[in-house]
């Protein structure tokens, strides 16, 4: 049974590797990587390879306003960029690359999942909640997720069309897997090189942290704490078989463990100082640090450019007076930040779900989105297939987020190719996206606050049977 | 000092800008005028010091050397039925004696315009090139390979370039205020210049070792009368007299392509290296297409002749002068070699017909063409069958006899201008408003390989200085070189390169390149790739849907040196024939490319703002909703908690309020000290109220 299961899943791993290898090799009918939805300024690998350019007739790859990457990605990917294969489409060599950065995201979501599942479980049988588990169909969510994320048109998108969102996404995944699995180094990596890729990761070191102090997602601490003084009052032992592991469970979440949140921290400072030591080496003779972080940070907080994205920022920086420029800068960036203290507050429990409301919420406000993003948080949101199952409007966000991604594309084709349509009309399905984002960001922490309550009641009413 | 204040005067309605740049004009000579008072001022002493002052200001004049002034006109059939009139005139302002260096401001100035000197000094400007043009020189028809082509022909609207003698840091500074002092004296927009993202710093592709060149075009200026008006104040003549009488507004803005320039360049003294006097060039190029002049002729090909054509069909005026403070006045006629070359066959052809005599006359009247006046002198080119240069000079002519040099043919004649070594032309490909490519192609001249053939493994160099606004986003890495429709590496024919990336609204993208390429090249195009930008609502011009204009790309071949070699060495005293006579390199400008960018739409940015604002309130109050949402018994446990704090409050509010009354908290129970809040209100309170009140008050006054 499980071998089969095993077996079923490769396959469609390397059903989704072969499509991918498939769709590399007509890049030039496709022209993916020059589609609007998938390079923005900050991910788009011709201008990786325009950096490379300048960096190899020895001016800085920050010169033009085309490179806004990190300087490890160019010694990465840049040589990448210029090497061909004879007979073969140029930049196939990145494209393996980013194919692989997919695959190991999607093992990696799988393990997490699948820990995630194992600390699930044993946090409910701990609670006396096991039945819960068992008579409905617990499904794999690991497998699931990693498959959705592999599967996603726009992840597969994002990779064919040459996004160097694939490898930002990749290091976010490897943060949330290095705290799931209670690895601080690694853990400290990813975070560390998903804020250095793309600055928005930054805000995930709280999940991270409570990851990593608290262990995985759980049902309501409170919960726990009612048990251990019903525990404490009347010593009826309730499950004989896990009575020793469920008391480890209870200590394990109740107690914020220091040790793994210091080894992160110290980890974090030292990956940092590395990376910025890396960056200063690349960038020494080219104004140093500072210019550094004035083009890429810099270039991120500002949104100087104004082309096109399924975002909303850049037509409305377009439009917007000139002088109301920094309010509204500093207002959207302030939005992401501000909801982060009540989020943490209230879903400080189920940290995983905290840092996918974080990367959503993230991922509709940046100032450069991609689809790279979207397909991220619709892979994570595979994670918690089984908390969300009860989630309102899920059809209506499924049809949303197809409407959108056919619509996108023929009102920019309409705009810009045409001439006939207005930029109206494709920042109209950027505002439909958003709220698509809005609805499920929403909609999905309602859904899991409702099932943090199921628990609750359902818990109380197994207390109230034990009392009477 | 009237020359000083004239341009104050200048009308200038091309735009708003244009006046702020007067005003600095004027701020600068009103500085001038009042050292001048200074000065006036410290003469106010006995006589004796004036007389005395005086007397060494005269030795002073009388050892510098004479400011000069000439004027010239060359006028040139061409081979597309059209004539080509080169107006010259050439200022010299002689190097200042020793004495007169320290008050080099208040210098006195005969014919030189005071206000060009001025900007010289201010501004310390090595050379100087402004000009306007409108229309597109034809290289093809009208000739590549001469000193007219390749100083005079210009790129379409203004174009300015200037060499600074300051250090490398005050560069920018000079070149934005000799932009605005420009705009002011030519009523034109040139102040548009003065941001950082219309002008560059080419190193070597344009004018090699110059130093601190500053380089800016502005390809949609449209040129009129208006510019034309404060270009011929600073002649001393304006065009009252002389051969800019001729400078009749119709016919030049009738023209095919006119070109106003004025280059200022520094004459530094053999002896003394340092002091330098400043040569002002002034030329008007125009291209005319004669109007047909019924001949009488009856020949058989009377449509395949040329249009006969006198200066009085060309401009409607004739020449009734010469200006009296012009050292040199003169009218040529060239005939190129093209034309010559094919006189010379006729000539044979019917040399059976005719005796063979010689003399002035003929050159007046060939088998070709005949010519209304004799002409003064007539220059031949050292080699056989090459240009011909006939001399007209300007005398005194009384009103009914004016000079009217005319040109009438006799027979069709079909000759080419000589050509450059390649045509350049540039263009753009791809279709859309997102992406796009720049394509400059060289096609080899039909004239190269025959000249070049003789030398062994001749190379053929040259330059490319291609400059492109910001929002035009180069990829240099796309740079491809297809050389004889076969792609080929650019390694092997880029000798060097220098690429300063454009900085989004800071700085254009400049390229400059040399090329090499083997003589027996046939064509090679020059294709890189860009994306277009998107720009904010209030960058886009008024006519936004019109496009964007990329600048000219200027191709230069610095091995090739146009100029004519004439026998006659006496005539180096003439500008103009020096300047025809000097190897000037060959230089060719391209097409203006005009890029449309999408616009976003401009009637609705505050609906923009107010839906994207509502959506992301929307989301903030949303989830802010679902996170503080209770449901069920948490709601009841929540009204608990609120109990709990109301009372808390209250206890808080009672402490307070003891404290205001200055009493010593009492621990009475809450409810009846909620009870007599009457004692709250104590006359004590009032006047206290009534102090803050009033200060308030007060303040509120006095701020106003």
């Amino acid at each position: 049974m499980m071998k089969k299961k095993v077996q079923w899943f490769w396959t469609w791993v390397l059903g989704s590797v072969v499509l991918r290898l498939i769709l590399l090799f007509f890049p030039k009918n496709l022209n993916l990587s020059s589609r609007p939805e998938v390079s923005t300024p900050l991910t788009s690998l011709r201008r990786l390879a325009e950096g490379y350019w300048l960096k190899q007739s020895s001016l800085s790859p920050y010169a033009g306003s085309m490179y806004h990457g990190s300087p490890l990605l160019l010694t990465l990917l840049g040589p990448l960029t210029v090497r061909r294969i004879e007979g073969q489409p140029d930049h196939l060599l990145c494209s393996l690359v980013f194919v692989i950065a997919d695959v190991v995201s999607a093992m990696l979501i799988c393990a997490a999942g699948e820990k995630l599942k194992v600390a699930y479980i044993s946090s409910l049988q701990s609670l006396g909640l096991h039945n819960l588990t068992e008579n409905s169909e617990f499904l794999p969510s690991g497998d699931f997720a990693a498959l959705v994320y592999l599967w996603n048109p726009f992840t597969i998108v994002a990779c064919v069309g040459l996004s160097t969102s694939a490898i930002e996404n990749l290091m976010v995944v490897l943060s949330l897997y290095g705290a799931c699995s209670r690895l601080a180094p690694l853990a400290a990596f990813g975070w560390v090189m998903a804020t250095h890729l793309s600055l928005y990761p930054a805000i995930l070191i709280i999940p991270v942290i409570l990851l990593l102090g608290y262990g995985p997602d759980a049902p309501p601490r409170k919960l726990f704490c009612q048990r251990k003084n019903l525990e404490g009052g009347n010593s009826i032992p309730s499950d004989s078989c896990s009575e020793e592991e469920a008391k480890n469970q209870l200590k394990v979440a109740n107690v914020f463990s220091w040790r793994p949140v210091v080894l992160f921290l110290f980890w974090a400072l030292l990956w940092s100082s590395y990376v910025l030591v890396l960056c200063g080496i690349y960038v020494q003779q080219y104004g140093g640090l500072q210019e550094l972080f004035k083009r890429t940070y810099g270039f991120i907080l500002t949104i100087q450019d104004l082309s096109p994205n399924i975002g909303v920022l850049w037509y409305f920086f377009a439009e917007v007076f000139d002088f109301f420029r920094n309010f509204f800068l500093i207002v959207f960036h302030g939005n992401i930040l501000l909801m982060i203290a009540p989020l943490a507050l209230r879903l400080n429990h189920r940290p995983c779900f905290l840092a996918f409301v974080y990367i959503v919420i993230s991922s509709m406000l940046k100032s450069y989105p991609s689809v790279g993003d979207s397909a991220l948080y619709l892979g994570l949101l595979g994670l918690f297939a089984y908390e969300l199952k009860d989630m309102q409007f899920s059809f209506f966000l499924f049809s949303g987020y197809i409407g959108v991604s056919l619509l996108s594309p023929v009102m920019h084709n309409l705009w810009i190719w045409r001439g006939t349509g207005n930029a109206n009309f494709y920042f109209a399905t950027a505002i439909a996206y958003v709220c698509l984002q809005i609805i499920l960001v929403v909609e999905s922490v309602s859904a899991m606050l409702n099932h943090d309550r199921k628990l609750t009641k359902l818990y109380t009413a197994k207390l109230q049977n034990i009392k009477s | 000092m009237r020359r000083g204040h004239r341009h104050t005067h200048c009308k200038c309605v091309s735009n708003f800008n244009g006046e702020i740049s007067v005003v600095t004009v004027k701020s600068l000579t009103t500085a001038n005028f009042q050292r001048q008072r200074k000065r006036l001022q410290s003469m106010a002493l006995p006589p004796l010091c004036i007389l005395l002052f005086l007397v060494f200001l005269l030795s002073a004049t009388s050892t510098q050397q004479e400011e000069e002034f000439t004027e010239e006109l060359l006028l040139k059939p061409l081979p597309d039925r059209k004539v080509l009139a080169h107006f010259h005139f050439q200022s010299d302002s002689p190097p200042l004696a020793a004495a007169d260096e320290s008050s080099s401001f208040d210098r006195h100035h005969h014919l030189f315009p005071k206000s060009i000197s001025q900007l010289v000094q201010k501004y310390h400007i090595k050379a100087m090139e402004l000009s306007f043009t409108q229309g597109r020189w034809n290289y093809e028809r009208w000739g590549g390979f001469d000193s007219i082509s390749s100083c005079n022909a210009k790129p379409p609207g203004v174009e300015l370039w200037a060499v600074f003698d300051v250090p490398p840091h005050q560069v920018d500074a000079s070149w934005k205020n000799l932009t605005h002092s420009l705009s002011g004296l030519f009523c034109a927009s040139i102040n548009f210049l003065e941001s950082s993202t219309t002008y560059s710093a080419p190193e070597w592709a344009f004018q090699s070792a110059l130093g601190s060149l500053r380089y800016g075009t502005l390809p949609r200026e449209a040129v009129c009368t208006e510019n034309l008006t404060p270009w011929l104040k600073l002649l001393p003549c304006r065009d009252k007299a002389g051969l800019s009488y001729l400078m009749d507004r119709p016919s030049i803005y009738r023209s095919f392509y006119h070109s106003q320039r004025l280059h200022l360049t520094m004459s530094t003294d053999p002896s003394d290296g340092s002091r330098s006097g400043i040569i002002l060039e002034q030329t008007l190029t125009v291209v005319v297409q004669p109007s047909e002049q019924k001949a009488g002729m009856n020949h058989v090909s009377e449509t395949k002749i040329q249009p006969s054509w006198s200066m009085s069909s060309i401009f409607g005026r004739k020449i009734s002068g010469r200006c009296v403070l012009a050292k040199l006045s003169n009218v040529y006629l060239h005939a190129e070699r093209g034309l010559v070359s094919q006189l010379e066959n006729l000539q044979k052809n019917t040399a059976k017909f005719a005796a063979n005599d010689t003399g002035p006359e003929d050159f007046r009247r060939n088998a070709g063409f005949e010519l209304s006046v004799t002409p003064e002198r007539v220059h031949a080119e050292l080699e056989k069958s090459s240009s011909i240069l006939y001399e007209y000079p300007i005398k005194e002519y009384t009103d009914t006899e004016q000079f009217d040099l005319g040109l009438m043919w006799k027979h069709p004649i079909v000759w080419s201008s000589p050509h450059g070594p390649l045509y350049a032309s540039r263009f753009l490909m791809g279709s859309g408003n997102e992406r796009g490519a720049i394509a400059i192609s060289l096609k080899s001249t039909p004239g190269l390989v025959a000249a070049n053939n003789v030398e062994e493994r001749c190379k053929l160099k040259v330059n490319v200085l291609q400059i492109v606004p910001w929002y035009v986003k180069v990829y240099y890495h796309t740079l491809q070189l297809v050389v004889d429709e076969r792609p080929q590496a650019l390694t092997d024919f880029v000798e060097r390169m220098r690429v300063s990336p454009s900085l989004d609204k800071v700085s254009p993208g400049v390229m400059e390149m040399a090329l090499q390429f083997p003589c027996e090249m046939k064509s090679a195009v020059l294709s890189i790739e860009f994306d277009k930008g998107f720009l904010h609502i209030d960058e886009y011009p008024p006519d936004a849907n019109q496009g964007f204009d990329i600048p000219s790309a200027i191709i230069s071949f610095p091995d090739f040196h146009a100029g004519l070699q004439f026998s006659d060495k006496s005539q180096s005293k003439s500008p103009l024939l020096s300047k025809l006579q000097e190897k000037s390199p060959v230089l060719s400008y391209t097409e203006v490319l005009l890029v449309p960018l999408t616009t976003p739409d401009f009637s609705m940015p505050y609906n923009v703002i107010t839906i994207t604002c509502t959506v992301f309130a929307l989301y903030f109050g949303s989830l802010l909703n679902v996170l503080q949402r209770r449901v069920g018994e948490e709601e009841r446990l929540l009204k608990d908690k609120v109990a709990n704090k109301a009372v808390f409050l209250r206890r808080v509010l009672s402490k307070l309020s003891a404290k205001l009354r200055g009493r010593s908290l009492e621990l009475t129970p809450p409810a009846p000290s909620w009870s007599s809040s009457s004692s709250f209100v104590t006359p004590k309170l009032i006047l206290r109220v009534l102090v803050v009140a009033g200060i308030a008050f007060a303040w509120q006054y006095y701020s106003q």
